[in-house]
């Protein structure tokens, strides 16, 4: 696959970890804070942990929309679609969230009308295709996915679709990394940008994080090498003491974002005053909701919603591993009452989530006596 | 001696899709309903196929149903699927099947043609494979049940003689065989579905794997420790199965592990790991160290199992877990999933 | 978030400049261009394919810079090994 597969040459991965190895020394201990949970994600699938020296400790950031959503907003999604005639559309990531009557995919074993969508086109094609139903599309991610949500309903107004809406729960990231550094108890060194966010909102709206926080950030690519080579030029920063933004993802990430991009945001959306984050609590000016003009899309205006708030049972940590206080494992939780299967806590809901992804993909290697090096 | 039924462990309120799936929640229904209520209390591991004695003949039995949808997708059909993957059941249990039974549920109003080109489908793989499709029965159920047809197959064979698979024979060492690419028959059907407007030029891998299968035990039968068929759930359910059954662990070598371009796109945009994807003509097996060459020989030379290939080899760790390893020394465990793999975006 | 793949756009649909047909190793699909309303791609560029939305075009002289700039980490590294092969460190 080009522009994946080169990224992923192997020799090429085990030079550049020698080459982090070597500039992170033994001395000291660097904290590094990746802050999309598809950067958490791409760091277990790579088995990237076996190859960074023990003094570069990755931190997982609350970067993962569907961890960050809390109970209720799930429920107030499937209320809506209990109504009759309403197909409720949604990414496979939210099918097996929990809300607190159950997930999306068993309100469909009990009936309910719930379809996957790869994209919230889809959604609205769907709403073309059963013009005696209502399709509600149940939209969540950062910045990155925005857009795409907001143009779908540019489409449907230009083509007079009125079967069609939307239950906003799309947040923005640089609110989050702001909750991150304003914790008391946090301590890191340099974050790893999120690259694909930034191919929205550019790598300006990090610029407070060098300039007032003094802590270094590479926006960085996906790919094993992409990753590695954010953490060399981190590396290099914080060998300097600089802090600055620096762009390791290039070639798809321009340095002042995509216009057309925030122009269909701000055509759509406005911030909501405050916005609860689950494991965060509430945020100021953190996630979207539909404008005026757009209201006619939105689900929240077009139906009633219940509006219950479901707090987390007070055992689950899910604040302190979010934060990075934590490691999965060490919530009293962690893989006893909660585990993928019957997740109590947000970081275990999605498989980006840092639980999750620990345990599919980490947890028993901790037990392992001596991980053999590769044949 | 008919077992004693023992206590029920499942605690589920209601059944769901996921049970179906292949994956953990299958299995937690299996163990925890199906075996204590119907094998008692200590069953061994749970294979594909059972053996019975008549006589002191040993025969395999095995049954299977398939409620593909949709009926019909590039490579096959559910006719096929019936016939081959009853066989392919038998065929990796070490039997060879001699004859089937087939029973349908079939929907009011399904068009004649529709059954019709099923049943002409199930005759020929039948005969292709050298079997006898013995007897069957219908039921017809009201129209908006049954998902146009459902079709279960029974099948009986007779054991290939030389062979002693047991997944408690599996030791340290043992290599990992795959006979052919992985995701092919899932990601068809996944996009034959149309709900994710994905086109590829990909079929079901849908076939019988008996010649492989006895290919492979002509060449090296007592070297075969273990085989399985990796169907709904993938090849990350049959191995994550075997480390468990074996207490010992699965190391997969990333880069060996074949895969079509088309399928790995598809994983990939969809954010599914071909490890998960169901194969509806493709087997596992483990053989002890010393044949593994003789084994990828044989199958490279039989028809169809040029894309055979060594993709790991036992270890004692990670016990009971299955890790895949990179070549640059990177590795993640490979867990069974819940239920069906889903998409996702983030 | 943000699992985002990288797709060649095979076709320009003329009935909607905004849509088009992207190729991912053999599976395509059909996605909106209506984020990249001030760069357009033409059929052949690439770009990076997000919910069936192109959200940026991928540059390949980008891409091999990046990828000279990782193997020049490699040659250093080797070059280095070489020198510390020497004898030389307690000069230093």
């Amino acid at each position: 696959m080009r522009f994946v597969d080169e990224f992923r040459e192997p020799e090429l991965i085990s030079n550049t970890a020698e080459e982090i190895r070597r500039l992170a020394g033994t001395e000291r201990h660097y904290r590094m804070m990746e802050v999309c949970g598809g950067h958490t994600h791409a760091i277990y699938r790579f088995g990237l942990k076996d190859i960074l020296p023990e003094n570069i400790e990755l931190i997982h950031g609350p970067g993962c929309p569907v961890c960050v959503l809390p109970m209720g907003r799930i429920d107030d999604g499937l209320a809506i679609a209990q109504e009759p005639d309403v197909i409720f559309a949604a990414f496979g990531d939210m099918m097996r969230v929990p809300g607190t009557q159950g997930s999306p995919l068993e309100h469909k074993a009990r009936g309910m009308d719930v379809r996957i969508v790869y994209s919230p086109s889809d959604a609205l094609k769907l709403a073309r295709l059963n013009p005696e139903k209502h399709v509600m599309f149940f939209a969540i991610g950062f910045e990155t996915t925005a857009p795409s949500t907001a143009l779908t309903m540019m489409r449907a107004k230009a083509e007079g679709i009125h079967n069609f809406s939307v239950f906003c729960n799309h947040v923005t990231i640089i609110p989050a990394i702001r909750a991150i550094l304003d914790s008391p108890d946090m301590r890191l060194d340099a974050f790893i940008g999120p690259g694909h966010v930034s191919t929205v909102i550019g790598c300006r709206p990090y610029e407070w994080i060098a300039q007032n926080e003094r802590k270094p950030i590479v926006v960085s690519g996906f790919e094993p090498l992409d990753m590695l080579q954010s953490i060399v030029m981190l590396l290099h920063q914080l060998r300097a003491g600089q802090a600055k933004v620096e762009n390791q993802y290039k070639r798809v990430v321009p340095w002042e974002g995509n216009r057309a991009a925030l122009r269909a945001m701000a055509e759509v959306f406005q911030l909501r005053p405050y916005f609860e984050w689950r494991g965060l609590g509430f945020i100021s000016q953190s996630a979207l909701r539909i404008n005026d003009k757009y209201a006619e899309f939105d689900a929240e205006q077009r139906f009633e919603v219940p509006g219950i708030r479901v707090t987390d049972p007070k055992a689950a940590q899910c604040g302190e591993v979010l934060k990075g206080v934590l490691k999965p494992h060490q919530c009293k939780l962690f893989g006893r009452e909660c585990t993928p299967e019957h997740p109590i806590g947000a970081l275990m809901v999605s498989t980006e989530g840092s639980c999750a992804a620990y345990h599919n993909y980490e947890h028993r290697k901790a037990a392992m006596v001596s991980l053999d090096p590769v044949a | 001696m008919l077992a004693e039924s023992a206590p029920v462990r499942f605690r589920d309120p209601q059944i769901e899709m996921a049970h179906g799936a292949g994956g953990k929640a299958s299995r937690k229904l299996v163990e925890g309903l199906f075996a204590p209520l119907l094998f008692g209390s200590s069953p061994g591991p749970l294979g594909d196929a059972a053996q019975v004695d008549i006589n002191g003949t040993t025969v395999a039995i095995t049954t299977d149903s398939f409620v593909v949808k949709p009926l019909t997708f590039p490579g096959g059909s559910i006719g096929e699927l019936a016939v081959n993957g009853t066989l392919n059941d038998l065929a990796v249990s070490g039997a060879k099947a001699e004859a089937l039974v087939v029973s349908y549920v079939l929907e009011a109003g399904l068009p004649t043609a529709v059954l019709e080109a099923e049943v002409r489908a199930m005759g020929k793989a039948a005969r292709d494979a050298g079997v006898r499709i013995a007897a069957g029965d219908t039921k017809v159920v009201e129209h908006g049940k049954a998902d146009q047809m459902y079709v279960t197959t029974t099948g009986i064979g007779r054991l290939l003689p030389g062979l002693r698979i047991d997944p408690r024979s599996v030791r340290v060492g043992d290599r990992i065989l795959l006979s052919g690419p992985i995701g092919d028959h899932g990601i068809t059907i996944l996009l034959a579905r149309g709900e994710l407007d994905l086109e590829a030029d990909l079929r079901s891998d849908t076939r019988s794997v008996l010649p492989l299968v006895e290919a492979l035990i002509g060449a090296v039968g007592p070297g075969i420790r273990w085989m399985r068929d990796p169907t709904r759930g993938g090849a990350a359910t049959s191995l994550n199965e075997l480390a468990r059954d074996c207490g010992l662990g699965m190391v997969l070598f990333e880069d060996q592990i074949p895969v079509r371009d088309a399928v790995r796109g598809a994983c990939e945009l969809l954010g599914l790991d071909p490890l998960h994807i169901a194969n509806e003509g493709q087997f596992l097996a483990v053989v002890s160290p010393e044949y593994a060459d003789a084994a990828i020989n044989a199958l490279s030379l039989a028809p169809g199992g040029s894309e055979a290939q060594v993709i790991g080899e036992v270890r004692q760790q990670p016990a009971g877990t299955v890790l895949v390893t990179t070549l640059y020394g990177g590795s993640r465990i490979v867990d069974m999933l819940v239920g069906d793999p889903l998409p996702r975006i983030c | 978030m943000c699992l985002a793949i990288p797709g060649k756009i095979v076709e320009i649909f003329s009935d909607n400049q905004d849509s088009a047909l992207v190729d991912v190793v053999g599976v395509r699909r059909k996605i909106d261009l209506g984020l990249l309303q001030d760069d357009k791609p033409l059929p052949g560029d690439w770009v990076l394919v997000h919910v069936g939305f192109a959200m940026s075009k991928i540059s390949e002289q980008d891409a091999t810079d990046q990828m000279n700039t990782l193997r020049m980490l490699g040659e250093i590294d080797g070059a280095m090994q070489e020198v510390n092969g020497y004898g030389l460190e307690d000069v230093n």
